[in-house]
């Protein structure tokens, strides 16, 4: 088990290892004992790419679209569990087909629509698409329709609006269910290649999966800087992992369950 | 009736939220896939119509068939691989075993890492002049491939990180699984004197199987969309062994200009999908034992 947690954590420690080691000397590789550890290559990434700027662009579309996912999402949820509408099954089954639909189907009309309304290459076209996940409607929904109805109506007794039983009821009571969408919200943006890929031109617009791939097409045999960029970028999302670390499994492990 | 009404009008402002959004960047793209999928259109000049041609030239094109050749030899590595490691795995820890969340946070570590850097490292660690991999290799006189710069290794490259990246996922799915068979039956088990591998082989991977057919489902769905990891390990050339669909989308519509066609494949591929989706959905009651 030890061994194999060694193993696994290998390529992190590596690359940690390599982003410290002068460059000059890696041309054989890497040693695991760096004998000069130097930020050097650190410098050089800040220096040669906007590093900062595309590391707020990140944090900034992450926690936007995460934030917006978290509240059209549970929104949603409290229609669907709570709300009695005519053409309730229809519209949750649209819902339900847009989860099934990929976004590899969706790239190129969506690049279309963003270039027809002259958005394209904005931070505006990252978030846009990602405010609402059907996933986590579906998710909060479950979560919600679990709420036992006594509570609303105890609510209502008492003079209370929908506004009200959703913010100060049924919010507070499916923390765990938000925490789960928000953990992969945040994963799915911070990560998220194809679309940025497609949409980004600028290169002051660019989050981290992006900056990096454009940094390894640049630096071919400067492998310090590339592994430099990759550990700025492995960090804070795994801060985020380590915080949340519970949740993130539960999450994973839940929806194995069902 | 006045409430059922008030009700009607805040379904729509709890809605609207995700409604709107939905359908303006989900349903409405969808409708104007199938739409370009019928027709030529460089993205520039006015886009005619086609009819199937796009899908009739993709379906009889060797390049369509190669390209979800490569799709499927990913899967068929990558598959056996994560599940076997993510057994073992979800095996020692289902032990009671000391520091038991530490570990299991390590192994999921890669899970939350993104396609991109996972990609860059195996790219250094699999470097076939100065990696660490082909220097241990070389140290005991073994081979040295060229891994991701030759052809014959560039997918071999791709299914191993993608197999470190995936193995914490599997692992807890698996795990769950393993948690989730009452204790009592291995205990029966156990009673009427079976060993600890007729247990497993009899017990075990039988009340495992719905877990094991999640994580197939999971893994084939996320191998057919596969695009970050290939895209960025390739060495060389794109057209290499290793272009799977999704690159070849994003090359009709953005290096060649014919979006109609990439269009038709994306739709191809969803229906690719869907049917290994089914045929499994099919297949299961042959084996997948629900408690």
């Amino acid at each position: 088990m030890v061994a194999g947690a060694i193993v696994m954590m290998f390529p992190f420690l590596w690359t940690v290892i390599t982003s410290i080691t002068p460059n000059g000397s890696l041309s054989g590789g890497p040693t695991l004992f760096v004998e000069h550890p130097t930020l050097d290559a650190y410098g050089t990434l800040f220096a040669r790419l906007p590093m900062a700027r595309i590391v707020l662009n990140s944090l900034f579309v992450a926690l936007v679209s995460t934030g917006l996912q978290l509240l059209t999402g549970s929104m949603a949820g409290y229609a669907f569990a709570r709300l009695d509408f005519p053409g309730k099954p229809l519209v949750f089954g649209l819902y339900l087909a847009t989860m099934m639909i990929p976004l590899q189907v969706l790239v190129v009309p969506l690049f279309i629509e963003f270039r027809d309304w002259q958005l394209q290459d904005t931070l505006f076209a990252l978030i846009a698409p990602t405010v609402a996940s059907a996933f986590g409607v579906f998710l909060l929904r479950q979560a919600i329709q679990a709420v036992p109805r006594e509570l609303d109506e105890a609510a209502t007794i008492d003079g209370a609006g929908h506004l009200r039983i959703f913010a100060r009821i049924i919010l507070p009571l499916v923390r765990p269910e938000l925490a789960t969408v928000g953990i992969f919200g945040f994963m799915a943006s911070w990560n998220s290649f194809l679309w940025p890929l497609v949409v980004i031109r600028s290169p002051e617009l660019q989050t981290l999966p992006l900056g990096l791939a454009t940094l390894q097409g640049q630096f071919t045999t400067r492998w310090d800087v590339v592994m430099a960029g990759s550990v700025v970028s492995i960090l804070p999302m795994a801060l985020v992992y380590l915080l949340a670390q519970r949740h993130v499994i539960a999450g994973v492990a839940h929806t194995g369950l069902k | 009736m006045k409430n059922r009404r008030s009700q009607a009008a805040w379904a729509a402002l709890f809605l609207a939220p995700s409604a709107i959004p939905l359908a303006l960047f989900t349903l409405w793209p969808m409708v104007s896939s199938i739409r370009i999928s019928f027709e030529r259109w460089n993205l520039i000049s006015a886009p005619v119509f086609v009819g199937p041609a796009n899908y009739v030239k993709l379906l009889t094109s060797p390049l369509t068939a190669e390209v979800f050749g490569h799709t499927l030899a990913y899967v068929l590595g990558y598959l056996p691989l994560v599940y076997v490691g993510g057994l073992a795995l979800a095996l020692a820890l289902n032990a009671k075993l000391p520091a038991r969340a530490f570990f299991r946070a390590i192994y999921f570590l890669p899970v939350v890492t993104s396609w991109v850097v996972v990609a860059l490292v195996w790219k250094w660690l699999l470097n076939p002049s100065n990696g660490i991999v082909n220097a241990l290799l070389g140290a005991v006189g073994l081979p040295q491939p060229g891994w991701w710069t030759d052809p014959n290794w560039a997918m071999a490259s791709v299914v191993l990180a993608s197999a470190w990246k995936d193995l914490g996922f599997v692992m807890v799915i698996l795990l769950a699984g393993l948690q989730a068979i009452p204790g009592d039956v291995l205990e029966a088990a156990r009673i009427d004197g079976a060993s600890t591998w007729r247990t497993f082989r009899h017990v075990t991977l039988p009340m495992l199987t719905p877990s094991t057919f999640f994580v197939v489902v999971i893994s084939l769905i996320k191998g057919f969309q596969g695009f970050d990891q290939v895209d960025v390990m390739k060495g060389g050339g794109r057209q290499g062994s290793s272009q799977v669909a999704v690159e070849q989308i994003y090359d009709l519509t953005f290096r060649y200009g014919r979006a109609g066609e990439a269009a038709a494949l994306s739709w191809l591929l969803f229906g690719v999908i869907l049917i290994i989706t089914a045929i499994q959905l099919w297949g299961q009651r042959k084996w997948v034992h629900y408690a």
